[in-house]
């Protein structure tokens, strides 16, 4: 028998689908490009546009008064590491590209983590596509997002959002599984609206594993940032190719330091801004 | 006000409740519809375990209700079921005169914020609020405003003595404290029944009496209604107005703690009572003699000078008044007619819990 016969190759049947959507919802996908566009240009824009000692400045004022003093010593550290690397435009580049990509891939991993925690058939269902999702090697989700957006930041970001949703999705299903059942039937006990007990009690005590969850996402965004380099997006990726191809490994180090720095910035921003000012039992007991 | 009325008026009435747990279910309900089927049938034929069988019983107003049992004998299911936290498989469940099966949703949020809190075991405090957030979460979910909803909580945190704690947090509390801070969760939203699901049993045992005669006291002063989960038999008659015995999810019995006490329905609640201290429990009223069989018995004695009592006089006060009196026979006084008299003998046997008749006969 010819091995060539029963050979299984899902590219026959990807490829044309992924040109069957480029031809006919073309003028969707431009629009997503350009929202994404428009999105990314503004928040780069506002980091890059005043000098950099302003945005260091106001970073770790914001980080002083809205988390607390830690905080903002980690971010004045971190953005002055970027901008004596000199990595300061390709550093802010990224931090805006990871920003925008962890946005959506919350956006879409919370909502359906939660309703994957309510219906365990949704759960069973998501979980094969979240294994081949977090299995195939990232650069191939690269191939179809530039066959249909092209190069640049766009087939990037589309790359590190599908890249994040998995781990987030798993960990918001996992945090919302593990919310003690006495406390839900404490507010269905107590006559709470849903959407109550989801505020007021699910969410809180699924924090913790949440958190756990968002840092995942921003690392493995991160992560991904570098092989965007390779598909013309720009920032720190860019630099840690350009360092590999010539092999410049001064280079390579700075932009892959300046990376460690974002990450470590964005996960304590992001785990400040939702914690708030360390209320709760954290601070009470010692 | 019509009090006569009120106080007898049932708040929580279940007839002929079942819950069945188990994919097969509905088949096995049909089973015992038709057949009328045991616990142990149930299980063998259908693989289903009987959380509650055939449980009928009714609260009224004012009364603590206390439902006792051992592990596993479906208490906690019971009480799920008057809040509807669990759907029963059969029978109908009245609180104040509505079928809380025909509720929707709304309403029965409504009747839960409203009518009917519960207390958890486990005490369910909310880790990341303070002991006043805590206190007031009842109201807070019912969208009573920030300042009327925390003054409502202060005074029911200063009912359970937490005043000076308002400001900590769950895990700065001691067990018995957290375990207020739920009592006084549940008192803020000021329902007419507070369903208690074993709320001191992690307790020990001082703080758990202290507990018990100050639940007991804030129920009656406040005139609510309980029922009140616990598999240990002196807390509830320290507690109880009334008792259900529940054995495999089925009510035995259910009584006054005097008439568990001295007429256990079966060996299950004869065991159970065995090691309970009588000298509070019985009352004159079932230890003593008719005034005519004591008089052929002791034809000498002047039952007019006898000291006199109440019908409800426990032992303790009898054995006081005996040791008081120079005669060895306490005369049982009801509405000015001499209803019995109790004898030394009549007490020993009081205490030793045999019934008062067949010392008659001995
Ligand atoms: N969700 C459930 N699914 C299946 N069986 C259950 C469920 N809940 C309770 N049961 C069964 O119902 C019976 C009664 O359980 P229940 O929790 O009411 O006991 P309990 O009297 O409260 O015991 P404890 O004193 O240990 O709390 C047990 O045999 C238990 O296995
Ligand atoms: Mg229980």
């Amino acid at each position: 028998m010819n091995a060539d016969l029963i050979r299984f190759s899902p590219g026959v049947y990807l490829a044309p689908a992924v040109d069957w959507l480029n031809a006919n919802f073309h003028p969707f996908f431009d629009a997503v490009t350009k929202l994404i566009e428009a999105v990314l240009g503004g928040i780069e824009a506002v980091l890059l546009y005043p000098s950099p000692y302003v945005v260091i400045l106001v970073a770790v004022l914001l980080a002083a008064f809205l988390i607390n003093f830690r905080v903002a010593v980690i971010t004045a550290v971190s953005l002055a590491f970027c901008l004596l690397a000199g990595l300061w435009t390709a550093s802010m580049q990224t931090f805006a590209l990871v920003t925008v990509a962890v946005f959506i891939s919350v956006s879409i991993a919370f909502p359906l983590g939660i309703l994957a925690s309510r219906y365990k058939s949704l759960e069973a269902g998501l979980r094969p596509v979240l294994d081949i999702m977090q299995t195939v090697p990232p650069w191939v989700y690269l191939i179809p997002a530039v066959m249909i957006f092209s190069l640049g930041r766009v087939p990037a970001i589309i790359a590190t959002i599908v890249y994040g949703i998995p781990p987030m999705l798993r960990l918001t299903t996992l945090a919302f599984n593990q919310v003690p059942k006495d406390l839900l039937e404490l507010g269905q006990a107590t006559g709470a609206p849903p959407r109550a007990i989801l505020l007021k009690i699910e969410i809180p005590s699924a924090t913790p594993t949440l958190l756990v969850g968002l840092n995942q996402c921003i690392l493995l965004s991160l992560a991904m940032v570098v092989l965007a380099g390779l598909v013309g997006a720009g920032g720190l990726g860019a630099e840690v190719t350009r360092g590999l191809t010539r092999m410049e490994m001064g280079l390579g180090l700075r932009a892959g330091l300046a990376i460690v720095a974002i990450a470590i910035l964005l996960d304590r921003l992001s785990k400040g801004a939702l914690q708030g000012r360390g209320r709760g039992p954290t601070r009470a007991t010692h | 006000m019509n009090t006569i009325n009120n106080a007898n008026e049932v708040l929580v009435d279940c007839q002929n409740v079942w819950k069945i747990f188990g994919a097969r279910a509905p088949t096995a309900i049909r089973a015992v519809e038709e057949r009328g089927l045991s616990k142990k049938q149930i299980l063998e034929e259908f693989d289903c375990v009987v959380g509650v069988a055939n449980a009928n019983l009714q609260v009224r107003r004012g009364e603590i209700f206390c439902i006792m049992g051992l592990s596993g004998s479906g208490k906690s299911t019971l009480v799920r079921l008057l809040n509807r936290l669990i759907e029963p498989s059969l029978g109908q469940i009245t609180i104040k005169g509505k079928d809380i099966a025909k509720l929707n949703a709304a309403e029965l949020r409504d009747m839960r914020a409203r009518n009917i809190g519960m207390v958890f075991q486990s005490v369910a405090l909310l880790p990341g609020r303070t002991v006043l957030e805590n206190a007031a979460f009842g109201l807070e979910v019912r969208g009573v405003p920030r300042d009327e909803r925390y003054k409502i909580a202060r005074a029911a945190l200063e009912k359970v003595g937490l005043a000076d704690w308002m400001a900590r947090y769950p895990s700065e509390l001691s067990g018995g404290m957290q375990q207020r801070v739920g009592l006084a969760r549940a008192l803020a939203a000021d329902p007419e029944i507070i369903l208690m699901d074993e709320p001191f049993s992690a307790l020990d045992p001082l703080i758990r009496r202290q507990l018990q005669d100050e639940f007991r006291q804030l129920t009656k002063s406040l005139g609510k209604s309980s029922v009140f989960i616990t598999h240990d038999l002196e807390e509830a008659i320290r507690i109880g107005d009334r008792i259900a015995i529940m054995k495999d999810g089925v009510i035995v019995q259910v009584g006054t703690a005097e008439e568990i006490v001295t007429q256990p329905a079966d060996d299950y609640v004869s065991e159970f009572v065995a090691g309970i201290s009588r000298i509070h429990l019985v009352k004159a009223h079932s230890v003593m003699l008719p005034v005519a069989e004591f008089q052929t018995l002791q034809p000498h004695c002047d039952v007019e000078a006898l000291l006199k009592t109440s019908p409800e006089a426990d032992i303790g006060e009898l054995i006081d008044l005996t040791m008081r009196s120079n005669r060895d026979a306490v005369a049982v006084v009801e509405n000015g007619a001499m209803v019995g008299i109790v004898t030394t003998r009549g007490l020993l046997c009081g205490v030793a819990g045999t019934p008062a008749r067949e010392l008659v006969a001995a």
